[in-house]
């Protein structure tokens, strides 16, 4: 409900839940502990939203805000709104699972977030263009050659070859936490595919029909113009004299885990979802299969992995791709969102340089600030972390994923000396991190309203320049303590509110 | 506007999905009027002639079971591995329905999510007594949601053309199965109570195709089996009729080929003049005399032929040849 307007039938609801209400405010037990809450924290510039949203929450009760949930949650199952886990051979079709507890940003506190993921986006374009061209930044030091070059999501492919505008990561998602202070922080990049968006539109679809007591009158910023601006950047970044491109979305198919997002974003441009096999190479174009024959492509946005796009190319048992697909993107006869070769800016050894490659090329200081991360392959870096190895997440770079991660304050002595003597040997392989008090909010859980960790990915969209998504998907661990929220693990996820400026209805 | 295209493979997976789901209607249809037709003491017998009018004695014989009729009830309600049952064929329905997803309708796909996990839930003891009749009507009615819902919903343009298709063919193909019913059921005893017995079961195949009413209407007073039997054929007003599917299946190609400017029509409209041909060529006292199952046999192959007509000239392009065909959508 983006109206200033509050419908009769919505107030009635209110009214009346209000009557049946036990009185008990299922707040009164809430304790968000050392942790900064998103919602119980007085926060200047709020408009009163929170308070409303405690009160009509606390007007619904715990037993019907559980029984709206749980119908509301079913609604996902029915509406196929889901991703597949994969385990000993079968497929499971779950839902995200999602609380009805609105998360709520400030229209100031968007203001940081949609600047810094603005400048975030143009640095690392920046950065992949300078890689793939002059080297400017690795000859003059500031990142090392070899972390770069040696990368093994490197693409030599890319190198010297020109994309429309600059842009190599045309839609990304940053994962930004929130400390005790409620200081944003950037978690990490992720400029190859990142998923997730349908859920933030679906939310709010899921929150208007279930919970249209809670969202009356409130002044927050829509989130349904996704497909439109996604299918504009598409357009844009067309091959060069195209006058209507036809785009398409490039799907792994419906075994894919994410295939609910491929539909709901391919049915939100109105372009055709389309799999390897309904596309063709020939003469360096690139057709797909219709009734009527063969008809161009112009741009796809691909959601499967650059190894994956042209077994010619690359990995040569890959069913999903294109034959020749990189050859007719080289002749500059189709576009690639995003472009190959995006995955060396936001691997985990680039992260720790992202400060000082937006300092590079834009001359500024990160409007959202990394996690300290400390380079071990740096002098100073490797000291301090070797005083404080206690205190610190001591991570390995590159290609080891969640492997080799050492939790200082959580380690026995004996894994404390094992990674001192891991990062002396070898101090490049290294980084490491303070642990981050991730920020809470207000939860639904069998125990009533309870404190869960949670993230925020917004995204945005660049073709000419750049648009974010008011909001992101925020992402909360379902159980307590828990700082995991990837929807693998049980993570659930919050409708997320931007709040317009000024007083909300009451 | 932009220009009107489609995916030779959801070309494909509309013409298919429209096929099972008319496929699950009828198969809940044949199996109301098969209790119906039960005579007490030759139940198993009643109930194998669905095996045979279905052409499914090789698939049921890997059961390795004897045909009782539990037996063929779980086959055609319960078995998930008969590929010619309610359950894969409501599964196959689903997974183009899932394929289709980037095309149909929210409501048509949520339907289909919750008829199909409704379907998955049968339980044996409802295969029994009056709880069968209950089921079937269940299921046609899951099919006849969708059916209103794809009406009422789903955009116009070629996609509605090749689903129509599908259901069309498949409608068609089935309803020469019902009537065949007749052929496998031999009733014994005198000619005249013979004679009613017939009369009797020809009423059950009509309710069966929700058309006892309408047929009464245009039926001459005395009728014969010989007007049941032209009615279900010809008669061009009867939705589930032979002639009326192979009108609406001529109206789709040429609409394809008018409309949307598809030129692979060609061969699939010479089966369908065929197919035409061959229903109003002679009267249907001959057919019967020459033999109706043997007719009937002659209008499902040609079925079979314009069905493989339509997928040389859309679908066949979008997969490579050397794959051969798709896994769960080769059959006739």
């Amino acid at each position: 409900m983006q109206s200033t307007h509050i419908p009769q039938s919505a107030l009635a609801v209110l009214a009346a839940a209000a009557a049946r209400g036990s009185g008990i405010d299922p707040f009164s037990d809430y304790l968000a502990g050392p942790y900064f809450c998103e919602l119980t924290r007085l926060r200047p510039g709020d408009g009163g939203a929170a308070a409303i949203v405690r009160a009509r929450i606390g007007a619904i009760g715990l037993d019907a805000l559980r029984a709206r949930a749980s119908a509301a949650e079913n609604d996902l199952i029915n509406l196929g709104i889901t991703f597949t886990v994969y385990s000993d051979a079968t497929a499971i079709d779950r839902i995200l699972p999602f609380d009805c507890i609105p998360r709520i940003l400030t229209a100031a506190e968007w203001r940081q977030l949609e600047a810094g993921v603005k400048q975030r986006v143009a640095a690392l374009n920046l950065f992949l263009h300078d890689i793939y061209h002059e080297r400017h930044i690795t000859n003059d030091g500031v990142v090392p050659a070899d972390l770069v070059y040696g990368n093994a999501n490197y693409r030599p492919e890319m190198e010297g070859f020109p994309v429309r505008f600059g842009t190599y990561v045309h839609i990304c998602g940053t994962d930004v936490v929130r400390d005790e202070h409620g200081n944003f922080l950037v978690l990490e990049d992720n400029a190859r595919t990142p998923s997730g968006v349908s859920y933030v539109v679906e939310n709010r679809h899921l929150m208007q029909r279930a919970f249209p007591d809670i969202l009356a009158g409130m002044r927050i910023r829509p989130v349904d113009d996704y497909g439109r601006r996604l299918l504009s950047a598409m357009c844009e970044i067309a091959p060069v004299g195209v006058e209507e491109p036809q785009v398409v979305l490039l799907s792994p198919g419906i075994y894919n885990s994410a295939y609910f997002e491929h539909v709901f974003l391919s049915r939100e441009m109105g372009v055709p979802l389309v799999e390897g096999a309904d596309l063709f190479v020939e003469n360096d174009r690139v057709w797909m299969r219709t009734t009527a024959g063969k008809r161009p492509v112009h741009t796809i946005y691909r959601r499967i992995g650059d190894d994956f796009l042209d077994p010619t190319v690359f990995r040569p048992d890959s069913l999903l791709g294109v034959p020749g697909l990189i050859g007719a993107w080289r002749r500059g006869n189709v576009t690639l969102a995003n472009a190959v070769g995006t995955g060396v800016a936001d691997d985990k050894a680039i992260y720790a340089y992202m400060p000082r490659i937006i300092k590079y090329y834009l001359g500024e200081d990160a409007i959202l600030p990394n996690v300290q991360t400390n380079i071990c392959r740096e002098k100073d870096g490797l000291a301090y972390t070797l005083a404080n190895l206690d205190q610190l997440v001591v991570k390995p770079v590159g290609e080891s994923g969640g492997y080799g991660i050492t939790i200082g304050p959580r380690a026995t002595l004996a894994e404390i000396e094992a990674a001192r003597v891991a990062l002396v040997a070898d101090p490049s392989n290294w980084i490491s991190q303070p642990v981050i008090s991730l920020s809470v909010a207000p939860t639904l859980t069998e125990a009533g309203i309870r404190p869960r960790h949670l993230d925020l990915r917004p995204f945005a969209v660049t073709g000419r320049d750049t648009w974010v998504l008011p909001g992101g998907l925020s992402r909360v661990a379902m159980k307590e303590g828990s700082l995991i929220v990837n929807s693998s693990q049980g993570g659930g996820s919050k409708d997320t509110w931007v709040l317009e400026e000024g007083e909300m209805a009451p | 506007m932009k220009r009107n295209t489609l995916l030779a493979r959801y070309a494909e997976s509309l013409f298919w999905m429209g096929r099972y789901l008319e496929r699950v209607e009828n198969l809940a249809r044949l199996i109301d009027v098969t209790q119906n037709f039960e005579s007490p003491g030759r139940e198993a017998e009643s109930w194998f002639a669905m095996i045979r009018i279905n052409a499914d004695e090789e698939g049921f014989a890997k059961g390795g079971l004897p045909p009782t009729a539990d037996n063929v009830k779980r086959f055609y309600l319960l078995d998930r591995d008969n590929p010619t049952g309610i359950p894969a064929s409501l599964e196959a329905a689903r997974t183009n329905a899932r394929t289709l997803r980037p095309l149909i309708s929210t409501e048509m796909w949520m339907q289909m999510n919750v008829f199909h996990r409704d379907m998955l839930s049968i339980q044996e003891d409802e295969l029994h007594g009056d709880r069968l009749s209950r089921l079937c009507g269940r299921i046609k009615e899951g099919v006849q949601a969708h059916t209103g819902i794809t009406e009422g919903t789903f955009y116009r343009d070629q996609g509605w053309d090749f689903y129509q298709l599908g259901r069309l063919i498949e409608r068609a193909d089935q309803t020469t199965r019902l009537l065949d019913i007749r052929y496998h059921l031999l009733v014994p005893g005198e000619a005249a109570e013979r004679k009613l017995a017939e009369l009797t079961q020809w009423g059950g195949v009509l309710r069966a195709v929700a058309g006892y009413h309408a047929f009464r209407r245009v039926a001459p007073p005395g009728f014969e089996p010989v007007d049941v039997v032209g009615f279900l054929l010809r008669d061009t007003s009867f939705p589930r009729s032979v002639a009326l599917c192979v009108e609406q299946i001529e109206y789709h190609l040429g609409q394809l080929r008018s409309r949307y400017g598809l030129h692979g029509t060609v061969a699939a409209l010479e089966r369908v003049e065929e197919l035409r041909a061959g229903l109003i060529g002679r009267p249907i006292n001959t057919i019967i005399t020459d033999g109706l199952h043997h007719f009937l046999d002659g209008v499902q192959r040609d079925l079979i032929l314009l069905a493989a007509e339509i997928g040389t000239a859309f679908f066949r392009d979008w997969r490579p040849l050397a794959e051969g065909q798709s896994q769960s959508q080769s059959q006739g």
